[in-house]
């Protein structure tokens, strides 16, 4: 269900971008987001096909770069890169003195815009 | 075709609000905490039980979030509180607009404390910053020691995480060690108190460590 405010979020987000770019149209979005986060991407894309009918985004295709969380054994030294649920223990030694960063990214990195006023 | 570089939080809205949210609790001198858990954690009778140890010179305040009902601020005006309730209708959040539309009332008195109880979910409550200066997370035993490894993103933005039902543990197999790693291992600053709301167990470190935050800020 918090699909839909983020998806509003991802669009007012696009729309005045595109605005103050003065683009006729918005061709795609694209978005980070963590592996941390809670977001589906077909349940975005689901809301924001609806919510974006009669906006400059009607039509833009949503691409999202999921960027995984990433895990370093504080033992061994190995680090790798990890999605809920996390792994109780390091994969290459087993110790469980494991540290996660990163995951929790969420934004619109660009998007790409219609700008031709010749047609 | 032109790519332009945006850049943006997808919840910049929210977050914008949440910072005005922000400026209105400092104005108003009070602390606000943002409490998250999974239905049924004990989020309510933290709160309760917070306040019933509170020092008399310090005054807590509630917002009750909930999808729908006043069950849990009856509870609290009962209890003596001022609460402003927020139903969201459906929403598995509250977000800082719905937070800001009950801090005019609740300020006005100028609590020392805000508890600002979120709607009981561990998905995506943390996402939607409500301007409160504390997160604070609760889980139970009963809900099983792997929750930390399930819902990483949640336990990684907390300040501290509050372990309830610890009077009840080994009836579940709760692992408390197994659950302070998983937490250690996506969040290296909270502290954890394990307590009972029932028994009182542990409270009284979880209250000294608010009321020291208080003192901080």
């Amino acid at each position: 269900m918090h699909e839909l405010p983020i998806t509003q979020g991802i669009l007012d987000t696009a729309v005045a971008a595109a605005q103050q770019a003065d683009a006729r149209r918005i061709l795609a979005i694209d978005l980070v987001i963590g592996g941390l986060s809670g977001v589906v991407d077909d349940s975005v894309q689901f809301y924001f096909d609806i919510l974006s009918q009669n906006t400059l985004a009607e039509g833009a295709t949503l691409r999202f770069r999921r960027v995984p969380a990433s895990a370093a054994c504080l033992d061994c030294g190995f680090t790798f890169e990890t999605t809920p649920p996390l792994s109780p223990a390091c994969p290459a030694c087993q110790s469980a003195l494991v540290r996660v960063e990163g995951g929790r990214e969420f934004f619109v990195e660009s998007i790409e815009i219609d700008d031709d006023d010749s047609s | 075709m032109t790519t332009i570089a945006v850049e943006q939080r997808i919840l910049n809205a929210n977050d914008q609000i949440a910072a005005e949210n922000r400026a209105a609790l400092d104005a108003a001198g009070t602390l606000a905490i943002n409490v998250m858990a999974s239905p049924g954690a004990g989020k309510t009778s933290l709160i309760l039980a917070t306040a019933a140890r509170l020092p008399a010179d310090v005054r807590p305040a509630v917002i009750e979030g909930d999808l729908a009902s006043r069950i849990d601020a009856d509870t609290m005006t009962a209890a003596g509180i001022d609460v402003v309730q927020i139903n969201t209708g459906g929403s598995c959040h509250l977000d800082a607009p719905m937070v800001r539309t009950a801090l005019p009332e609740l300020l006005a008195g100028r609590p020392d404390l805000l508890f600002i109880e979120n709607v009981g979910n561990l998905i995506c409550t943390a996402e939607f910053a409500l301007g409160s200066h504390l997160n604070v997370v609760v889980a139970s035993s009963p809900e099983g020691h792997d929750k930390p490894y399930k819902y990483p993103g949640m336990f990684a933005a907390a300040d501290a995480v509050v372990l309830n039902k610890a009077d009840v543990m080994a009836v579940f197999d709760f692992d408390v060690d197994f659950f302070q790693r998983g937490l250690a291992m996506v969040n290296a600053h909270a502290p954890l108190f394990v307590v009972s709301c029932r028994t009182g167990d542990g409270l009284d470190a979880w209250v000294a460590w608010l009321l020291a935050q208080r003192a901080q800020s």
